[in-house]
């Protein structure tokens, strides 16, 4: 890394930068066309990547208002802010809109479009046209949604379940289903463009023993995006089928089979919660690396995680079924099956570690969101081994402990590694500082404000609270009104960065190329990168993570 | 790009990477069709373990010879799509454009067969249409047809795909907008695409019409 990298990062809180304009930015994929056709008929993954980041944006704070209403109505023990059909329909379009339209699409969509092509050395994705397609379906997709709100919501839940959804829900079942199998065709899309860039599109010497681990994770990501996701369309043509016409697939009355649908759906959706985590395992493998300024501890093992963890995936699905009278035998192999995703987790924990001692580390904010990552993803992963257990899963199963438990997992992982990614690839994406003081305080507040908000929900579903309920006994507040209290803090967390990232597009200092002196093929190029990403293709000659390793005597 | 080369698109520095490229996309998105219709055949499969003996009873009022027809016209219009591929990778457009138009005419003539097939399956009262007297043997024949309307005409949703752009192809190539043999990828990805198809109407024949 031959650029000048500013080691006193602090100086970018100060503003005064203000609007020199660098060579970089003169020459950036954001001065490429002012218009706004410009934007919304681009096909640089660049472009793309930020029209993600802004939709997934705008649906996140649709999701976060639904839970807002959820954490609100339940501070009493009766139901007073909303009806049972109102609660019901808020947590389903909570859980509908946080899957489909922020989490699944939340890291590969944003970092994986922007960053894949600059990390493997190429000019763009191998489909740009493709790449611009699957966010078209995105938004149309985004729209059935916003008409779902307007026409009065769905109360089926996010998981469908049949004969709920088939037969007795009042909800707008169909154009909930039409929505997410619109959103689908953008999933398999995308998942499709980054299998054929990483296979064809690596630059001279970046072998697959060299691609970033971001790069890998997002390729095990998307091979589950692409061979899950259209088990899923099927199932939501079928359940949409059956309330339209009766098709009697899942209605026993005809030889239909109701578990049937769990079995089809959790195909989908087991492997779906690896589309949410592996992208942000390889995030948070970027960040630990960077944070600590030294090689990855056990590269190849990583990477073997990331693809045994999408592999395993495939084959859990059973667990979400163990009290609903599937075979004892199918719930002990699934049992075994998801306590072996363990496995492969513990080895990215464990190297993630190896990978800090005697590191150089930086309290910057990517790495105190990386930390937090850690921590959470630890507790979510371990009270997931309690759920795979049968017993244990009988006695909490549909409990706020399966809430707290994904929470930690989905919220307290993939988000916490979205933030992380959005404050480590920041300065590249807009190519100016952002407050690093305020990225830190908001890394804490989102930590004490996530385990505030879920922690008591171990509590609560231990002690006997069932998901989905908004009347319980009143002996539930007190651990009910700390959890709402902390999602007030975790919006504070969620509202902050909109404030000083916004600030920094004008006010920030001009980021250098590396303003963290990590080694990646996107930080040798400009902040923000040109049009065409690399003047001349880059040529790979080093390993990845090639940071410098002191030996002993060079200190003494 | 600076070098004339006009078969290169944006991304890729030489022909064979973009060739690769195109050749994989296709497999990759075949494979996420495979396992669109996997759902269907897995769905058949729990029913027919859960309801053997009334499925194959089922099974026996399709009418096994209209689908045995329509199978072989398939295959053979698989056959022209893969003779009409290699003429193009010969450069023969005038050739390769008559195969493709040959396939998607066998592939109407699939459609139109099938059409019958269903007016067929109307009349004896064994479709499922709503406010239509039915005649079911039993509930499990209700269901059984259900699913083999659904499987049939989702497999015609995609053959109709499929002979708008054989059509397509076969129009652009007589024109000459796709230059042979050097842009024969396109003909070679539209054909691995016609042949998925193809092989899914081979499994859902004997799942369907020979449950025995």
């Amino acid at each position: 890394m031959t650029d000048v990298a500013d080691p006193k990062l602090e100086e970018a809180n100060v503003g005064g930068g203000g609007s020199t304009e660098t060579t970089a930015q003169r020459i950036s994929y954001l001065r490429a066309g002012h218009s706004l056709k410009s934007w919304l008929l681009t096909t640089d993954h660049k472009r793309i990547g930020v029209l993600y980041t802004l939709s997934i944006t705008f649906f996140f704070f649709i999701g976060a208002a639904a839970a807002a209403l959820i954490r609100l109505d339940l501070l009493t023990p009766a139901g007073d802010l909303l009806t049972n059909e109102g609660y019901n329909r808020a947590f389903t379009i909570h859980g509908v809109v946080m899957v489909w339209f922020f989490l699944i699409p939340s890291i590969p969509n944003t970092f994986g479009n922007f960053l894949i092509p600059l990390m493997i050395g190429a000019k763009d994705l191998a489909f740009p046209k493709l790449n611009l397609l699957s966010w078209y379906i995105y938004m149309l997709a985004g729209l059935f949604t916003l008409f779902i709100l307007i026409a009065g919501g769905v109360d089926t839940g996010w998981t469908f379940y049949t004969p709920l959804s088939t037969m007795y829900a009042n909800g707008n079942v169909i154009l909930a289903a039409t929505a997410v199998f619109i959103v689908g065709f953008s999933s398999i899309l995308t998942g499709l463009n980054f299998i054929v860039t990483v296979h064809t599109l690596r630059c001279p010497g970046m072998t697959w023993g060299r691609l970033p681990l971001f790069v890998w994770s997002i390729y095990a990501t998307s091979l589950i995006l692409v061979l899950a996701t259209p088990v899923l369309s099927i199932t939501l043509v079928l359940i949409s089928l059956e309330r339209l016409f009766g098709l009697g697939i899942f209605t026993p009355a005809i030889g239909g089979d109701p578990l049937l649908f769990q079995h089809l759906f959790w195909f989908y959706s087991h492997p779906a919660v690896y589309i949410m985590i592996l992208p942000a395992l390889g995030v948070v493998s970027e960040l630990v690396a960077a944070g600590a300024h030294k090689p990855i501890f056990g590269y190849q093992f990583v990477v073997g995680s990331s693809i045994a963890i999408a592999a395993l995936g495939f084959f859990v699905w059973g667990h979400h079924m163990f009290v609903s009278g599937q075979s004892l035998y199918a719930s002990a192999a699934f049992s075994f099956l998801s306590i072996a995703v363990a496995i492969p987790s513990g080895v990215k924990v464990y190297n993630w570690t190896a990978t800090l001692f005697k590191g150089h580390i930086s309290l910057d904010p990517p790495f105190l969101f990386a930390m937090t990552f850690i921590g959470l993803f630890v507790f979510g992963g371990l009270t997931g081994l309690m759920l795979a257990m049968l017993a244990i899963d009988v006695h909490v199963h549909d409990t706020y402990f399966v809430i707290a438990h994904f929470h930690y997992i989905m919220v307290g992982g993939t988000i916490s590694a979205f933030f992380g990614a959005l404050h480590y690839w920041w300065p590249k994406i807009v190519g100016r500082m952002y407050s690093l003081a305020w990225g830190r305080v908001t890394a804490i507040f989102f930590f004490i404000g996530f385990n505030l908000t879920f922690f008591p929900q171990f509590l609560l579903g231990y002690l006997g609270m069932p998901r989905r309920y908004h009347v319980y006994p009143p002996e539930f507040q007190v651990l009910n009104v700390v959890s709402t209290g902390g999602a007030a803090v975790l919006g504070i967390a969620y509202l902050m960065p909109l404030i000083y990232l916004i600030y920094s597009m004008r006010y920030g200092k001009p980021a250098p190329n590396d303003p963290w002196d990590a080694i990646g093929l996107e930080w040798t190029t400009p902040s923000p990168p040109p049009k065409h990403n690399f003047e001349t293709l880059p040529v790979v000659q080093r390993p990845p993570y090639d940071y410098e390793i002191e030996l002993r005597d060079e200190h003494v | 790009m600076s070098d004339a080369r006009p078969s290169v698109a944006e991304p890729f520095t030489d022909p064979l990477q973009q060739h690769r490229a195109a050749m994989m996309g296709m497999y990759v998105f075949l494979g996420s069709e495979i396992m669109l219709f996997g759902g269907l055949f897995c769905v058949a499969a729990a029913v027919r373990l859960a309801h053997a003996p009334e499925i194959v009873r089922a099974s026996h009022a399709l009418h096994s010879g209209i689908g045995g027809i329509n199978t072989a016209i398939l295959l053979t219009s698989s056959l022209f799509v893969a003779l009409g591929v290699e003429s193009a990778k010969e450069g023969r457009a005038k050739i390769a454009s008559g195969w493709l138009g040959g396939a998607a005419a066998l592939g109407l003539v699939f459609l139109v067969i099938k059409a019958y097939e269903y007016w067929m399956d109307f009349t004896e009262g064994l479709l499922p249409v709503e406010g239509v007297h039915s005649r079911y043997v039993d509930d499990v024949q209700h269901l059984f047809m259900n699913l083999y309307l659904i499987a049939t005409s989702l497999h015609a949703v995609h053959l109709s795909i499929g002979i708008v752009l054989l059509i397509a192809l076969s129009f652009r190539v007589t024109l000459g907008s796709i230059k042979l043999p050097e842009r024969a990828i396109v003909l070679v990805t539209v054909g691995l695409y016609w042949h998925l198809v193809d092989v899914i109407w081979v499994f859902l024949y004997p799942v369907f019409y020979l449950a025995r």
